[in-house]
């Protein structure tokens, strides 16, 4: 409670905060609050192309769909690849973090290079070469997001455990005669699961650009789901007379991520004093 | 340190091959049937397959794979019939001409701007300057591409949509046609270079510019506030001199250990951005490839990346060891 209080105190966070609740607002809701909600599916062509208006807040697509009514639709799309992914992602790193991070071994070393090999490349490349290889799908998408993101949890993860090894009261809890796992998951996550939460929020931003790439990219799940990156790749045949086709999903895009953003940079403000903002971060 | 990071290169490469080699040989699709068009008969796909080995065992495939590389031959394209290498090469130009304006302009803007940002910290330019940064930071790099493309190219007219030169570029000096084209004097050329340019390198800069903006403002936030410009200060130096001199030489060093994610991120949006303009670069070289299923193309991108990638992350180590002695 007092976490929230002193977020929303923050005003950058709360515009954070208040973006993403949009999203999942619309997302939850997004037949109630849809003008035209059977469009995501239907043709209407006779009403294709017509620019915004009292009628069509966002003017229509190429087959007459409602674009506001598919954006709502979209943001569907887009919070559950980013929900999925990121979780799959931390699922996949934390584990790993914490075993390489809390023993001092081989089996450490192997883990830690080979989260290097995956970040050798950038997770766009990485990604797009994955969901070319798998197809089109939704399910593919959220796969290979999470084969390239989770090597950025596993590395934090792993740097903040090393350095709580040697802490009194990791010592102690060994001492006492606690299980590695034990020491793991009651000692050492706790600890360091404020810095895992903000990663995570900061995390999901980065996971819907590159979702929205892939769908940009004609990899992401096929039409007629209202995907918004290939919204935007299905505009530009009709640039430059329809522009509200290519700025609209655009917008949805960087409000999202920027919304994410936002809220990641507060949280770590709240609830990590050593990073306070204007300290070192990362995207 | 370093010493190490060089010595584990090879091993890190070599598991990038083996990844992209297992991603790009779990594909469905028969790249030899691909390739041989849809009215070929059985025959002819059989041929194709054995010429390129696609018949032989996967492990094998791979080695025959990491030999050609080893030798510096990336094997042939599946598609275009062409060394992969080769196409790299001739593509590699136009990426790093685009790259390096980029980088070049996000800092050229981005350093004073961090540096002014911090130093009338919560004026009204600091916040101007946030709100850019974290908008740039935030949109996706091929739809601010396809903004400018409408703005600048269709609604104004000023700049060409798509493509690198008007026909045939200036004959090869270095590969970069504005720098050929002033080379050999060509003033139309030059000028024709920088209308196609200027749009992709916008776009490639701005997040560039953001991320260094915020590492430069939290920077000199940072090193204002350190003992030894109090005294610099105290003793009466200039603050003009302290603050270009003093506090940015310290600053920049955080900057610094960012141009590997900043490279990073360049060449992520270049992919996107080199298709959105039609730049014949090597984004755009790998997702044609990517798209077309051609396994070689994949892997040799890929592995050129990540071997760019871990040079210029080598190269910002070496470099931070040289600025700032405590890390030594």
């Amino acid at each position: 409670m007092k976490t929230l209080r002193r977020l929303v105190r923050d005003r950058s966070a709360l515009l954070g905060l208040v973006i993403v609740a949009a999203l999942v607002a619309a997302a939850v809701f997004a037949w109630p609050l849809a003008t035209f909600p059977q469009d995501v599916t239907n043709y209407d062509p006779p009403h294709r192309l017509l620019a915004p208006s009292g009628t069509y807040w966002l003017g229509t697509d190429r087959m007459g769909g409602d674009i506001y009514s598919r954006l709502l639709f979209g943001a569907r799309i887009t919070f559950l690849i980013a929900v999925v992914a990121t979780s799959l992602a931390v699922i996949i790193g934390v584990p790993v973090g914490l075993v390489a991070g809390y023993y001092n071994n081989r089996v450490s070393e192997l883990l830690m290079r080979i989260s290097d090999v995956f970040l050798a490349v950038p997770q766009v490349v990485l990604a797009i070469a994955i969901a070319q290889t798998l197809g089109p799908a939704i399910q593919n998408v959220i796969l290979a997001l999470s084969i390239t993101y989770w090597p950025f949890w596993a590395r934090l993860v792993y740097a903040e455990t090393r350095s709580l090894r040697n802490e009194v009261f990791i010592e102690a809890a060994i001492a006492l005669g606690a299980s590695p796992i034990r020491v793991m998951a009651l000692h050492v996550l706790p600890s360091i699961a404020s810095s895992v939460i903000v990663r995570t929020t900061i995390g999901m931003g980065g996971t819907i650009l590159t979702a929205a790439v892939l769908g940009f990219l004609g990899l992401g799940p096929p039409p007629p789901t209202p995907e918004w990156g290939r919204m935007i790749a299905e505009s530009r045949a009709f640039l430059p007379q329809a522009w509200w086709y290519a700025a609209a999903p655009g917008v949805a895009i960087l409000l999202v991520v920027m919304g994410f953003n936002l809220l990641g940079d507060g949280l770590r403000d709240v609830l990590d004093p050593r990073m306070r903002r204007g300290g070192a971060d990362a995207r | 340190m370093i010493v190490r990071r060089v010595l584990w290169m090879p091993p890190t490469l070599f598991g990038l091959v083996l990844i992209v080699f297992a991603i790009s040989h779990v594909i469905p699709s028969d790249p030899a049937r691909v390739m041989a068009g849809e009215n070929a008969s059985a025959e002819q796909v059989q041929v194709l397959r054995h010429k390129y080995g696609l018949d032989l065992p996967l492990p094998q495939q791979f080695l025959r794979y990491v030999g050609d590389v080893a030798t510096g031959s990336m094997g042939t394209s599946l598609f275009t019939q062409r060394p992969v290498a080769e196409d790299l090469w001739s593509r590699l130009p136009a990426t790093l001409e685009l790259a390096l304006y980029a980088i070049v302009l996000a800092v050229v803007v981005g350093v004073p701007l961090g540096v002014v940002a911090a130093l009338r910290r919560n004026s009204l330019l600091d916040h101007m300057v946030r709100i850019v940064t974290i908008t740039g930071l935030a949109m996706a790099a091929f739809w601010l591409a396809i903004l400018l493309q409408l703005l600048f190219s269709m609604w104004l007219g000023l700049t060409p949509v798509q493509g690198r030169i008007d026909g045939w570029g200036p004959d090869p000096i270095t590969g970069f046609y504005t720098i050929d084209a002033l080379l050999r004097g060509d003033w139309t050329t030059l000028g024709q270079s920088l209308r196609y340019i200027a749009l992709p390198m916008l776009t490639l800069a701005l997040p560039a510019m953001a991320t260094i903006v915020r590492f430069t403002r939290a920077g000199v936030l940072n090193v204002m506030s350190s003992n030894f410009v109090f005294y610099q200060a105290a003793m009466g130096i200039p603050r003009r001199r302290v603050v270009w001199k003093y506090i940015l030489r310290s600053a920049l060093i955080g900057t610094l250990t960012q141009i590997g994610l900043i490279f990073g991120l360049l060449i992520a949006n270049a992919v996107v951005v080199e298709t959105v303009f039609d730049w014949p670069g090597l984004g755009s070289f790998a997702v044609s490839s990517i798209l077309q299923s051609d396994y070689n193309a994949i892997m040799s991108f890929t592995l050129f990346i990540g071997v760019v990638f871990i040079l210029v992350n080598l190269m910002v180590d070496v470099a931070q060891a040289v600025l700032d002695p405590r890390g030594r």
